[in-house]
């Protein structure tokens, strides 16, 4: 998003008005045909069937399934999982960013990129990875059984595996912007005087929050939806251990479709809600570039 | 992340040491960088190399080779592949529709690009094999022609162009948005046609964006798992994907199979790692861009 470019419809509309940057009508109308039936056919209609199978058997199948027991210890769990893992990522994602934004040091590129390795690792992995750990057979797991722990199959397994996975969400979005914005001002706050956590709340803050939330959102949103890490730890436990992906995917599996999708379209409207904070965020963001300059 | 690796390319300046560590918390913030990477990711990372490890040699490669393991990584492999191509050439044209045109509904069709972000797996799995099946909106209308995509190898296919749309999509956009509009003036005045144009001048100036997101896409698709087993069928040789043969190992309480196994797909993600790692350097160098 930098700044002095033109964005949405206006600079659509200088492509458009432009002979050198213009296709032939007919090709203009052939690639606008192709791609938005490739977006109907992949994006749109895989929702719009999330709500109409929910819906199918009508609206009071639906809510049953919404407010039946398993049901809303799934929800519960969710959030619970949610809340614990977002706010520790975002914690790390502010002190990673501000050791690799503000200063140089070697082996900043290689930190970077391990940052992001959660993102590049299969979920199923991920969840595998916890079991060598703490699971009957892993690592600690005699010593875990000894001292009458639980972390696998059991609700501390899935909010590991759901850290590991959502870890790079808020570092990677504030890298970029604080990199971006330099460290000028933070120093000139430094140097009057400020402590170093004064700096970071009344100068860095207040110039990445929107980076800051954008991050929180998304990797509130993987957190929430998380199924491959998760299913592997969870042990499926109705109940206790499923969250809603689980959950869902349990009725699925018992051929309880309504009900299914009835729980899907609840974490649909949770991405749905995600997309639309996202791109008033860019909007917001957008804005506020266009006025600083 | 293009910015984070474009930044750190360019040499720290020589200054003397204490002139440039004027805020405070370096030590710090790094250190609990360190730490919490380590108990997080990378000790836990390190179990799967130290379990595969501690296999004899030739019982790993028994099991990392089996037939119904190597027919997965056909499947995985191929079927992502394609679906990266896929998305690359109709993300490539989403996303030039996006810059280039205005149509009723732009800025919906924009936000929901990155719906297979923010949608659990799990659910775009349900309802791509509700879409799908035999009954269902789309396989209804492909069932008289003898085309079966649910609980077939195609399925697997359908998904994985389905998560990675947004790869290809974002990647490229902002290249375009940010390409100089000058260089298509001077070629059309010199007399190009508009089809020399996009071969001549913008493919070259796209090309590293679009393998950018091509391998991307690629790489998101091999690991994924949530979405593709609804759709899959999951019939072993036929349309089983790696990471279901870990979960199945699992089952069995068959560890160190799961592991070897984890372990090939490991090492292939770090090689992915590094391959985009190199094409963003590419394609930051390519078009001047910080981001």
């Amino acid at each position: 998003m930098s700044a002095g470019v033109l964005h949405g419809r206006a600079l659509a509309r200088r492509f458009e008005a432009n002979p050198a940057t213009r296709e032939p009508i007919w090709m203009k109308r052939l690639i606008l045909t192709i791609a938005l039936a490739f977006f109907v056919l992949f994006l749109f209609l895989p929702l719009v069937a999330v709500f109409s199978e929910a819906l199918r058997k009508g609206w009071l199948v639906y809510l049953a399934a919404l407010v039946e027991p398993d049901a809303l210890a799934s929800i519960r769990l969710t959030v619970l999982v949610a809340v614990i893992a977002v706010p520790l990522n975002l914690v790390f994602g502010v002190i990673a960013a501000w050791a690799i934004a503000k200063f140089d040091f070697r082996g900043k590129r290689l930190l970077t990129t391990l940052i992001d390795l959660p993102f590049s690792v299969s979920p199923v992995v991920v969840g595998l990875i916890f079991l060598l750990l703490f699971g009957a057979q892993g690592w600690f797991g005699t010593w875990l059984f000894e001292h009458d722990i639980k972390i696998v199959f059991a609700v501390p397994g899935i909010v590991l595996a759901t850290v590991f996975v959502t870890f790079p969400f808020v570092a990677r979005e504030l890298i970029p912007l604080m990199e971006a914005q330099g460290r000028d001002e933070e120093e000139a706050a430094t140097v009057l005087g400020a402590s170093g956590f004064q700096t970071f709340r009344r100068v860095t803050l207040p110039s990445i929050q929107w980076g800051l939330l954008y991050g929180v959102i998304l990797c509130n949103a993987r957190a929430m939806g998380e199924f491959g890490a998760v299913s592997v730890v969870s042990g499926h436990i109705r109940g206790a251990t499923n969250t809603m992906p689980l959950h869902v995917e349990i009725l699925y599996n018992e051929y309880n479709f309504a009900a299914a999708f009835a729980v899907a379209s609840l974490l649909a409207m949770l991405a749905l809600v995600t997309l639309a904070l996202k791109t008033f965020i860019e909007w917001r963001a957008g804005r506020v570039v266009t006025v600083d300059d | 992340m293009t910015a984070a690796s474009v930044a750190t390319l360019t040499p720290t300046p020589l200054l003397p040491r204490i002139a440039r560590r004027v805020l405070p918390g370096f030590g710090l913030t790094l250190g609990l960088t360190l730490v919490y990477l380590s108990l997080v990711v990378l000790i836990p990372l390190s179990a799967v190399f130290i379990k595969a490890g501690s296999l004899p040699w030739g019982e790993l490669w028994n099991i990392v080779s089996a037939p119904r393991v190597v027919a997965s990584y056909q499947l995985t492999f191929g079927a992502s592949l394609l679906a990266a191509a896929i998305n690359t050439v109709f993300g490539f044209m989403l996303a030039w529709s996006l810059v280039r045109y205005n149509f009723p509904g732009k800025r919906l069709v924009d936000a929901l690009v990155d719906l297979p972000f923010a949608l659990p797996t799990a659910v775009a799995g349900i309802a791509l094999a509700a879409l799908y099946s035999g009954n269902g909106w789309i396989g209804s209308l492909l069932a008289p022609l003898g085309l079966k995509v649910a609980f077939t190898p195609l399925g697997v296919l359908v998904a994985l162009v389905f998560i990675g749309v947004p790869f290809v999509v974002r990647t490229v956009q902002p290249v375009l948005e940010e390409l100089e509009i000058e260089l298509e003036e001077a070629a059309a005045s010199l007399g190009a046609q508009r089809g020399q144009v996009f071969r001549r001048v913008l493919l070259p100036l796209l090309l590293p964006a679009l393998m950018t997101g091509f391998a991307l896409a690629f790489a998101r698709a091999v690991g994924e798992y949530g979405s593709v087993i609804f759709i899959a069928g999951n019939i072993p040789m036929v349309s089983e994907i790696t990471p279901l043969i870990i979960i199945t190992k699992l089952e069995q309480y068959d560890f160190q199979g799961a592991t070897a196994v984890a372990g090939v797909m490991l090492i292939f993600s770090f090689a992915m790692l590094l391959v985009i790692n190199l094409l963003q350097a590419w394609s930051a160098k390519r078009t001047g861009r910080g981001r």
